[in-house]
C-alpha cells in the first residue's frame, strides 16, 4: 500500500478499484451463504408445510415426528375441470383465470392440484385443499381440510403470509383459525355462502353457521382470506371436486 | 479500557440511539407488537450494526469519499442478508414472523449512522463495539416498548399469557391500540420524557424561542 499522504482514495482508479472489489467480494459471500443453507431452509419449508398440513388434519401429535405423521396422508392430483382424480395429470399446466371470477387475486392456477386425502378404513376421512390468494401486503398460501360430505369444513391454516404481525397475521393464531371447525361452504347450490363478517359474528345471525368473526384492524386481510376460501371452493376452483363429494354423501 | 466502556455503555442510556439520536425509530414501531419477533430483530440488527461497523472501518481509509454511502449500503445489505439466510435456516419460525423486516435492517439508520459517523473515523475493534453498543441501545427500546405493547395490548409475554383476557373469561379486555403502530410512538416518547427527566443534560437547549409578533409591529 503506498504511503497515506500519497495514496489518493478519491481517484478514479481507486473508486473503480473499491466498487469491483467490494461488489465481488459482497456477491461471493451472499451467495455462498445461500448455497451452503438451501438444503436446510428448503427442509424447513417442506417439514412446516407439512407439519401445517398434519395441523389443519387435526392429526399433530405434540412432539411426534412430522415426516412419519406425514406418511400415513395420501396425495392424490385432482383435475379442477372435472373434479376427478387424475394422478397423471402435468402439474405444470397453468389456466388464466377470468378476471371476473378472480377474486383471490391470482391471475392464473395450475389445471392439476394435488390435494391431500385422510383415509380411515376404506372411507374418506377427510380433503386437505391447497388454498391461496392475496391479503393486504401478501399472497397467502394454506390448507383448507373438508369433511367427507363436502361441505363442512374441517379447518384452515396459512403456512406462508406476511400480513400485518399483531393485526392481520392472526389469520393464522388461535383463536381466530379455530372458527373455521364446522362451518359450511354451501348452502344447498354450488355458489360458496362461506365468509369472514365485518365485526364479530351476531349469535342471532341467521346465516351464522357460514359467518367467521371479523378481524378488527385487518379488514382487508379478512377480505382476501373470505376471497380465496370462496374462490377456491367456487365453481372455479375445487367446487365439481367436493361438488362429488356432496353428491355421494 | 476506560474508553471502551464508554464506547460500549454511552448508547444504552446516555446516547441511546433511539432516544436521543432519533434514528431506527421506523422499525420500533414495527417489530415491537410482540416480545419474541423484538428480541430476534434485536440480535440481527446488533449482529448487523457490530459486523458493519468493524468492516466499514478496516476499510476506511481505501472508501472513496464520493461513493462511501453506496459502499456502506453493499456491505450492510449483504450482511443483512447473511443474516436472514442464517435465521431462515436456524430460527426457522420466529424468522417467519418477522418476514420483510430483517431485510429492512438495511435501510435502518443506526448502521448506516453508525457507519458514518463512527466506523469511518475509529479503528476496527473500537468500531465493532460501538456497533455492539448502539445495536444494545436499540435493543433496550425495543424489548421494553415490545414487552409493554405485548403485555397491554394481548395480555401475553413471548406467548405466555400474563393477563387473563375476557375473551378467554379473565378479568383483562385487551387494548387493540397498543398493536397499532401509533402506539409504539406514545410508549417511546414517555420514554423520551422520562430518560430526559431522570437525565436533565438531554434536554435539548430551544434553537429559538417563537417571537410573538404584535400587529402594530408589522406595519
Amino acid at each position: 500500500m503506498p504511503d497515506k499522504r500519497e495514496f489518493d482514495r478519491d481517484s478514479i482508479s481507486n473508486t473503480l478499484l473499491v466498487a469491483i472489489g467490494l461488489s465481488l467480494v459482497c456477491s461471493i459471500v451472499v451467495s455462498s451463504a445461500a448455497i451452503v443453507l438451501k438444503p436446510v431452509q428448503q427442509r424447513n419449508e417442506e417439514l412446516f408445510r407439512q407439519q401445517i398440513i398434519l395441523d389443519v388434519a387435526g392429526l399433530m401429535e405434540p412432539g411426534g415426528d412430522v415426516e412419519q405423521l406425514f406418511a400415513a396422508i395420501e396425495p392424490r392430483t385432482v383435475d379442477l375441470e372435472t373434479g376427478e382424480y387424475a394422478d397423471a395429470g402435468d402439474p405444470g399446466l397453468t389456466v388464466d383465470i377470468p378476471a371476473e371470477l378472480d377474486i383471490a387475486s391470482i391471475g392464473q392456477r395450475p389445471r392439476y392440484v394435488e390435494v391431500y386425502v385422510v383415509m380411515d378404513g376404506g372411507a374418506v376421512e377427510q380433503v386437505i385443499l391447497p388454498v391461496y390468494g392475496k391479503g393486504l401486503w401478501s399472497t397467502m398460501l394454506g390448507y383448507l381440510s373438508m369433511a367427507p360430505d363436502g361441505n363442512t369444513v374441517r379447518g384452515l391454516r396459512f403456512y406462508a403470509h406476511a400480513e400485518t404481525p399483531g393485526l392481520g397475521d392472526q389469520i393464522d393464531k388461535e383463536p381466530w383459525r379455530a372458527q373455521w371447525a364446522g362451518k359450511l361452504v354451501y348452502d344447498g347450490g354450488d355458489e360458496p355462502r362461506i365468509r369472514v363478517n365485518k365485526g364479530p359474528v351476531p349469535p342471532d345471525a341467521a346465516d351464522a353457521r357460514h359467518l367467521v368473526d371479523g378481524l378488527a384492524g385487518a379488514t382487508l386481510t379478512a377480505n382476501g382470506v373470505t376471497y380465496l376460501v370462496q374462490y377456491w371452493t367456487g365453481p372455479h376452483g375445487f367446487g365439481p371436486y367436493l361438488k362429488n363429494f356432496r353428491e355421494a354423501s | 479500557m476506560s474508553e471502551t466502556r464508554k464506547v460500549l455503555i454511552d448508547p444504552l442510556v446516555d446516547n441511546n440511539p433511539i432516544t436521543l439520536q432519533m434514528l431506527g425509530i421506523c422499525s420500533a414501531l414495527a417489530v415491537t407488537t410482540s416480545l419474541l419477533p423484538a428480541l430476534l430483530m434485536c440480535i440481527a440488527l446488533t449482529s448487523v450494526a457490530a459486523l458493519a461497523g468493524a468492516a466499514i472501518s478496516a476499510l476506511r481509509h481505501r472508501i472513496p469519499n464520493n461513493i462511501r454511502i453506496i459502499v456502506f449500503m453493499t456491505i450492510i445489505a449483504s450482511l443483512v442478508i447473511l443474516v436472514d439466510q442464517v435465521l431462515k435456516a436456524y430460527a426457522f419460525e420466529t424468522s417467519k414472523q418477522l418476514s420483510v423486516f430483517v431485510g429492512l435492517i438495511i435501510t435502518n439508520c443506526i448502521v448506516l449512522g453508525r457507519a458514518e459517523a463512527f466506523a469511518m473515523k475509529n479503528g476496527v475493534v473500537m468500531s465493532f463495539i460501538d456497533g455492539l453498543g448502539n445495536g444494545l441501545g436499540y435493543s433496550l427500546i425495543l424489548i421494553s416498548v415490545a414487552t409493554l405493547r405485548e403485555l397491554f395490548g394481548a395480555g401475553t409475554l413471548l406467548g405466555y399469557p400474563i393477563l387473563e383476557l375476557t375473551s378467554n373469561g379473565g378479568w383483562y379486555e385487551a387494548n387493540g391500540l397498543m398493536l397499532l403502530p401509533p402506539s409504539a410512538f406514545f410508549i417511546i416518547g414517555l420514554l423520551i420524557w422520562g430518560i430526559r427527566t431522570w437525565r436533565r443534560q438531554q434536554v435539548e437547549k430551544p434553537e429559538y424561542q417563537i417571537h410573538e409578533v404584535h400587529r402594530t409591529e408589522v406595519f
